[in-house]
């Protein structure tokens, strides 16, 4: 039966060192009247059944292996050098459970401590923590780090609109018990009148780079204004764009969050992802979540464990800063394998061909009547373009043609109806641009 | 005490420590579009990242790799986290295509697969557990559990009634359950367990009399975090329920539960379940989880969402189409998307195989084996409740006449390549080893774990110091935790330019 051994031998044998008859004896301090109730349930499937059923239901999906995407909006079809996939697969990592015991865990522990160096190096911040659930709640666990370090005296959030509308939304859904006030983000506000919203009850100002919409913004001068008024800057960022642009640390930001799908993780129909959390070592003690430190053992041999443990739920209970126990370990190792193939070298060349082919795309769709690109600001890979037709109707034509649209931001902004988002990777060749192109322009 | 001047030894070198410049470990193409420049003056001037060869990286982690105990490699009875067997289909379920490379916001129309298996999944879990509607947003149990107590909340809220800002939980809770009180801005009334494990009548009698107007709800785990089921379960849900509180459990433990009770049918009001324990998803080193919700009619509307629903009806020549869609009064959005959509699917696969005669049986087994367990050993340690358990059981690491600890205990089974127990939880119980074999063990590897456990008991008193300074055959002994909270040593990439 599926994955248990026993034969009936052995559950006699069994039965008798306990001293019962049957099984059932060993329920009875369950509800009688509760007990043992039908399940309505299907029939066991065979293996060879469950690979040709849910064969049929994977197939009934349009996706990036039939499709070319050009579709990004918080989820970005990125390549997977295969080395990633095969040590995903290992059963030493893959089936090890948090390594709250140091000893038998070094590879889980090491890998992370090397996941947190390299999520350090891209941000340029000092420390990182083990993983949050995806970008979303790694920036509403950046609220509650900003309660703590400005003492709970200040409760004001300035975040911009140009943060991914859901991680706004999970940030006010997360804060939603506490008497906090979430602002900045009702409007399309520049960087600049952000700044002129920032007072002394301002505790963090969160920004998107690139942007939700692809933009990056000028922060050249802002970290100055936020600190000045004794707040703290908080950057939600796609790891990739960091391969070549400058990286948050020299910024001024305080904080790092975002989300690492870019790094290894597949799309997967949103999940799981990997929220990364990094910030300057002087607030490492308030960072929720697992973090993995350097120590020695008995013998003097280096050793890795989780560290500043009585932050955490276990230990600090109801005064726990945040409720996370399981996080998202394997997906910290997939963005650590990544990032250790691709590297210094790899990943900046990725990221040049993300910008190249996503600039190609973009001239050449500005090119078309009846489209416009916005290039107000520098964008990485992704862009957005004013179309006449909406969405839908450009999305169904290009279905026809092999391929997945850009993203409809009317869906989110009221004031973007008219407005698609496109994304463009080292995935899409550029026959494949050109094909979009060509739809694109036979539809005006 | 080693001289801090010497190199430590390493098991592995850092990847940091492995790379010469100008190395790299991928195959990259050229770019076939004509050249942009870029922006140089928002451009970074140095990226620090490892420069390795793709076989330097392959040795690296394989290496990595054989320094941790997993389930695939030995048995792992850690209480309260349910290891059992990962099945090898379900990664490739998850690895299918048609699942692995769909886009999150992919229209309805192109991913009605994965809508059907999210729906399915949804009806599947509800069945097991009783209840009319599940979402599968949240990420992980302590996610489920924060959307459970949200919604209790603001179903209270909706009613008027302000005054409810209080969760009881039991003192044995695990404890992300009052963290996530605190973090829903809610405050946490403990109760005391009575001898014989269960939550203590008169004191929640008394709670709910005196204070039945500040009452939320209650969070309870069935069974217990000691693993016995509650015998007056049915009365804690009735006082709480008459004094006008919701009803919440931690479904962390339902693999005691399935085929034999129906949490919904008991009157729970809503819980969440751990696919990453009950339904074997992998545990990945730390996750990713999944912890999806289930609720009674109650609360259905104030699920968190997007939830899975059909949206257009079957007609006689169509399957009915299915769609996300935001429950009227739901509480919100606890992440991005719906949900960890891999996870849905390995869960999918592993009920498949199952069925609902599968279900039952994997709870009768993994209850079997834990009595089994706890039978054989009752005689060599203390066994606190002397009761039949569920699927897990505590017992407490002492040897009467000796010094040794739960700690020496979990240490010196490393040696005999057994992962220990969980270790001083329950807090209620102390020296407490909490013990879950799952059902997917052999009884050649429980009585080698009787065995070897009965050989310890002997160490301990023959020759304790072996258990004192254990594990002695780990790839590492017994790590200074307080050197490493001290030194805080979090990142070893080389030292970014002060800004």
């Amino acid at each position: 039966m599926a994955y248990i051994p026993h034969t009936e031998v052995e559950r006699q044998q069994m039965l008798a060192a306990i001293g019962v008859t049957t099984i059932e004896d060993l329920f009875e301090a369950v509800p009688a009247s509760h007990r043992f109730p039908k399940l309505d349930l299907p029939e066991a499937l065979s293996e060879m059944e469950i690979i040709s059923e849910m064969g049929a239901i994977a197939n009934a999906n349009e996706h990036g292996s039939d499709y070319a995407i050009f579709r990004g909006a918080g989820a970005y079809h990125h390549f997977i050098p295969s080395v990633v996939n095969h040590t995903l697969l290992r059963g030493e990592f893959l089936t090890a459970y948090t390594p709250y015991q140091p000893e038998v865990s070094q590879g889980t522990l090491q890998a992370v401590y090397e996941y947190q160096s390299m999520m350090c190096a891209l941000t340029g911040m000092d420390a990182a923590n083990a993983s949050h659930y995806d970008g979303a709640t790694s920036l509403a666990e950046a609220v509650t780090m900003a309660v703590q370090l400005t003492r709970g005296k200040r409760s004001k959030f300035i975040l911009s609109h140009g943060i991914n509308p859901q991680y706004r939304d999970v940030t006010r859904t997360y804060n939603q018990g506490r008497d906090l006030e979430f602002v900045g983000d009702d409007k399309a506000y520049s960087i600049d009148e952000l700044v002129d919203m920032l007072d002394d009850n301002t505790a963090m100002l969160a920004v998107g780079y690139p942007n939700f919409l692809g933009q990056i913004e000028d922060f050249s001068a802002l970290a100055e204004k936020v600190h000045a008024a004794g707040a703290l800057l908080c950057m939600v960022v796609n790891p990739m764009a960091l391969a070549l642009f400058k990286s948050p640390g020299e910024l001024g930001a305080d904080i790092v969050v975002g989300e690492g799908q870019p790094l290894g993780v597949p799309l997967s129909f949103g999940g799981p992802y990997l929220g990364f959390f990094a910030t300057k070592q002087k607030h490492v003690r308030r960072i929720a979540g697992r973090i993995v430190g350097e120590t020695l053992d008995e013998e003097g041999k280096r050793a890795y464990v989780m560290t500043l443990r009585p932050r955490e739920q276990d230990i600090k209970r109801e005064r726990a800063s945040s409720n996370i126990c399981t996080n998202q370990g394997l997906m910290a190792l997939a963005a650590a394998v990544y990032l250790s193939l691709m590297g210094r070298n790899g990943l900046r060349k990725v990221a040049e061909l993300n910008y190249q082919k996503a600039h190609y795309a973009a001239d050449m769709i500005d090119g078309l009547q009846g489209y416009k690109v916005l290039r107000d600001k520098p964008f990485f890979n992704e862009f957005m373009v004013k179309t006449l037709e909406p969405a839908a109707k450009i999305n169904d034509a290009l279905l026809q043609e092999g391929i997945i649209g850009g993203y409809d931001l009317g869906q989110e902004y009221p004031y973007m109806q008219d407005h698609m988002l496109f994304a463009v990777t080292e995935m899409n060749t550029r026959e494949e641009i050109d094909v979009l192109v060509e739809v694109l322009g036979s539809m005006s | 005490m080693v001289d801090v001047m010497e190199k430590p030894i390493e098991l592995e070198p850092l990847i940091y420590d492995q790379g010469v410049p100008g190395r790299i470990g991928v195959n990259l193409p050229d770019s076939d579009v004509p050249e942009y420049d870029l922006p140089t003056e928002l451009l970074r001037d140095e990226l620090p990242l490892p420069e390795v060869s793709e076989l330097q990286v392959v040795r690296h982690f394989n290496k990595l790799s054989t320094l941790n105990h997993s389930i695939d490699k030995g048995f792992y009875p850690l209480g309260s986290c349910t290891m059992k067997y990962n099945p090898k289909i379900n990664e490739d379920m998850a690895r299918l295509a048609g699942f692995a490379q769909l886009h999150p916001a992919a229209d309805t129309e192109s991913s009605q697969g994965a809508l059907l298996l999210m729906h399915t999944l949804q009806e599947w879990l509800a069945e097991i557990s009783g209840f009319q509607a599940v979402s599968l947003t949240p990420a992980a149990g302590a996610q489920g559990e924060f959307a459970g107590i949200l919604m209790i909340c603001k179903y209270h809220v909706e009613r008027g009634d302000l005054k409810r800002d209080k969760i009881l939980v039991p003192n044995s809770a695990h404890g992300t359950n009052p963290a996530t009180v605190t973090m829903a801005g809610y405050s946490v009334i403990e109760l005391p367990s009575d001898d014989k494990g269960n939550v203590d009548l008169d004191a929640l009698r008394q709670v709910c009399d005196e204070r039945a107007d500040e009452i939320a709800g209650m969070m309870i785990t069935v069974p217990s975090t000691l693993g016995l089921f509650e015998e007056p379960i049915l009365e804690v849900l009735d006082m709480v329920h008459e004094a006008g509180g919701l009803m919440y459990m931690d479904g962390a433990n339902m693999n005691a539960l399935m085929g034999v009770v129906k949490p919904g049918e008991l009157g729970f009001d809503v819980m969440h379940y751990n696919l990453h324990k009950t339904f074997s998803t992998p545990h990945g080193g730390g996750g990713p989880g999944s912890g999806p919700v289930g609720v009674n009619d109650k609360l259905k509307p104030y699920l968190p969402g997007p939830i899975v629903d059909i949206i257009e009806d079957a007609t006689d020549d169509e399957p009915p189409l299915y769609g996300l869609v935001m429950p009227e009064k739901s509480i919100g959005r606890l992440k991005a998307f719906h949900g960890n959509f891999g996870m849905h699917v390995r869960a999918f696969a592993y009920i498949a195989a199952y069925g609902a005669e599968g279900i039952r049986q994997v709870t009768r087994h993994a209850v079997l084996n834990a009595n089994y367990i706890r039978a054989m050993l009752m005689d060599t340690y203390n066994v606190p409740y002397p009761r039949y358990c569920g699927h897990e059981f505590v017992m407490q690491g002492k040897v009467e006449g000796t010094d040794i600890h739960a700690l020496d205990i979990s240490k010196r089974l490393m040696d005999y390549g057994i992962h220990p127990p969980t270790n001083y939880f329950p807090l209620i119980v102390p020296e407490a080893l909490l013990i879950e074999p799952t059902e997917t063990e052999t009884k050649e590897t429980l009585d080698e774990f009787i065995e070897v456990m009965k050989i310890i008991a002997e160490e301990a008193k023959t020759n304790p110091e072996l258990l004192h300074e254990a594990p002695h055959t780990a790839p590492v002994r017994r790590v200074d935790e307080v050197k490493a909270a001290k030194d805080l040593v979090l990142c070893c990439a080389p030292a970014m330019p002060q800004y």
